[in-house]
């Protein structure tokens, strides 16, 4: 049984369930491969190989006495934004370094519930604030499709860890393309559910009005799989949602005949890379061959949306991560001569570069004299762009266009020009400004670095998206393919 | 716009962030870009339009303000650098 890491979430519940390997012998095959390919990738800050296989021996146990859960036995991975009851949480950051955290996040209960095996911890840009993963405390993370190349951010580790094999699936978060982006330039199927329909209950805490939780697997199906366990209310979550969360997997049988998909035109400008631009309108092609239909709509909005998220983001981290004050929790400066003092050099310290500037931008919009110009303002914009969204949605079933501008980046290419590394996330913000669902699949490699076709759809409607993704991977093979070095 | 060195100093201020010197010096310069780039927004036409808070429009669900919790302080306070009985310390306030 060498080839357990090939497999999907989905092949392996069934092998699981038909006894052909236990859950320890998978997620000690899993754990092994971690030890020899995680020194090159850097996907993981923590791996908990102890308490994984003891979470294996005890899935096993329940399968054998007639007690399994939806997930039991597989193996997975956090970000290591969910808090994980005394494992240690850092989000990315030296402020956290030693916290472990006393509880464990409505997600991770969930998942645990089910029966999931937690292999690690995933790097992750500090604070989810990066699109690159080069702003980790613990190092940037690699892309397994070439080690000088990014694999985007701030879910890069989740990414990475799902495309090189070490797991069939990741969890990860979402702000303002978290997943999406690493998704489509790693091979690998990332979902952004809509704004509410995962609790944040012990994920910490980035932009509390974009941030949402989802996952990184290699197929849609996976995806669907993981996702019906997220999803749902959460009253420890004020802004959970209580919207019936549907069969997902049993609506991946849905035809996706008569769906009708939008393609808004300010996509496809100069911005977007040339071969960029011809595989996502394969793709699109390739729906349509499966009975969908495809028209233009018109977003006028569209090009504001990265300016207003870089007002609406950074204010919520400043208000945020004001938390992080070195009394309770988190680093905390040596020998302060004062109350003032403990509060600036803890934070000085403890925060990077990227968070810093976010901090110091959100404090900046949201300060006497400027909240207006600046706070206000992006706040009746993004109306405005949500209108646009809501405009299109009136026609049509799904928005389809590119994930991302280029495939993935040099490491350090844009590390000296905050606003070019900003523009990575311009296809995908737009759904966090609206709170829409949005996934990213694989379609297509440029210059042999995978590119991902990204899907909008309506609040509540993930299972149009993941019908899309799921239909478009039965009739391609993009997502099969697996970098030479981790085969 | 760009911001000067002051202005950079009196926001890390109410940030309560201490900035080295180089750091400082660099973030005049970067937050100036961020500004700038944000300052496209000034352009947008938003006479009447609602600022959106929630990005579905929906209010904040309240609850009952009852106990909940059980008290776990001492778990808690592991996290902490420095308690004593039960309590955070921090440099001395008052004289």
């Amino acid at each position: 049984m060498t080839d357990l890491h090939e497999r999907s979430l989905t092949e392996l519940a069934a092998g699981l369930e038909s006894g052909d390997f236990s859950s320890v012998e998978l997620t000690q095959a899993l754990l092994d491969r971690i030890a020899a390919h995680d020194a090159a990738l850097n996907a993981l800050v923590t791996v908990t190989g102890d308490e994984a296989l003891a979470a294996a021996a005890k899935a096993d146990a329940d399968r054998a006495s007639g007690d399994a859960g939806v997930l039991n036995g597989l193996p997975i991975i956090h970000k290591d934004i969910f808090c994980t009851r005394g494992i240690r949480t850092t989000c990315g950051s030296k402020m956290l370094d030693n916290f472990i955290s006393p509880y464990d996040a409505t997600l991770v209960e969930r998942l645990g519930a089910a029966g999931a095996v937690v292999l690690g911890k995933a790097n992750m840009d500090e604070f989810a604030m990066g699109s690159s993963n080069e702003t980790s405390y613990f190092g940037p993370v690699k892309n397994p499709w070439d080690l000088e190349r990014s694999p985007g951010g701030s879910s890069g580790g989740s990414a990475a860890a799902v495309a090189a094999r070490l797991a069939p699936a990741a969890t990860a978060t979402d702000t303002g393309g978290s997943i999406r982006q690493p998704a489509a330039l790693t091979n690998t199927v990332g979902i952004k559910p809509t704004y509410g329909r995962v609790s944040r209950y012990g994920m910490i805490a980035f932009a509390s009005s974009l941030d949402q939780a989802g996952v990184i697997t290699r197929t849609a199906e996976d995806a669907a799989r993981l996702l019906g366990v997220m999803a749902g209310f959460d009253e420890r979550d004020s802004t959970c949602l209580d919207e019936p969360v549907p069969d997902y997997v049993a609506e991946l049988g849905n035809s996706i005949k008569g769906l009708k998909i939008g393609i808004v035109r300010q996509h496809f400008d100069e911005g977007l890379d040339a071969e960029c631009g011809v595989k996502v309108k394969e793709a699109i092609a390739t729906l349509e061959s499966l009975g969908a239909t495809a028209v233009e709509v018109d977003m006028p909005n569209i090009d504001l949306s990265v300016p207003t998220y870089y007002v609406v983001a950074p204010a919520e981290c400043s208000s945020n991560l004001s938390r992080f004050d070195g009394v309770r929790f988190g680093h905390r400066a040596e020998n302060p001569q004062d109350l003032l003092e403990l509060y600036c050099r803890s934070r000085g310290e403890g925060f990077g570069d990227e968070v810093k500037r976010r901090i110091m931008t959100g404090t900046y919009v949201l300060s006497a004299g400027y909240y207006d110009a600046y706070y206000l303002k992006a706040q009746q914009v993004r109306h405005l762009i949500a209108d646009d969204f809501n405009k299109a949605f009136a026609d049509v079933d799904v928005i389809a266009g590119p994930t991302t501008p280029t495939p993935a980046f040099r490491l350090g290419a844009k590390m000296d020009d905050p606003i070019t590394m900003y523009l990575n996330d311009i296809y995908t913000i737009g759904a966090n400004l609206g709170g829409f669902p949005a996934l990213s699949v694989p379609c297509g490699f440029v210059n042999e670095l995978p590119i991902g076709l990204h899907l909008v759809g309506h609040h509540f409607d993930e299972s149009a998206l993941l019908r899309c993704a799921h239909a478009y991977q039965q009739e391609t093979e993009w997502h099969t393919a697996c970098p030479e070095a981790f085969k | 716009m760009s911001l000067d060195k002051e202005q950079v100093q009196q926001i890390a201020q109410l940030a309560r962030l201490e900035l080295k010197p180089e750091e400082h010096a660099e973030l005049v310069d970067k937050l100036s870009k961020i500004v700038d780039f944000v300052d496209h927004l000034s352009a947008a036409d938003t006479a009447g339009v609602m600022p959106m808070a929630h990005p579905l429009d929906v209010a904040q669900r309240l609850r009952p303000d009852v106990v909940t919790e059980v008290n776990e302080r001492d778990r808690y306070q592991q996290n902490a650098s420095s308690v004593t009985d039960g309590l955070y310390l921090v440099p001395k306030v008052i004289e």
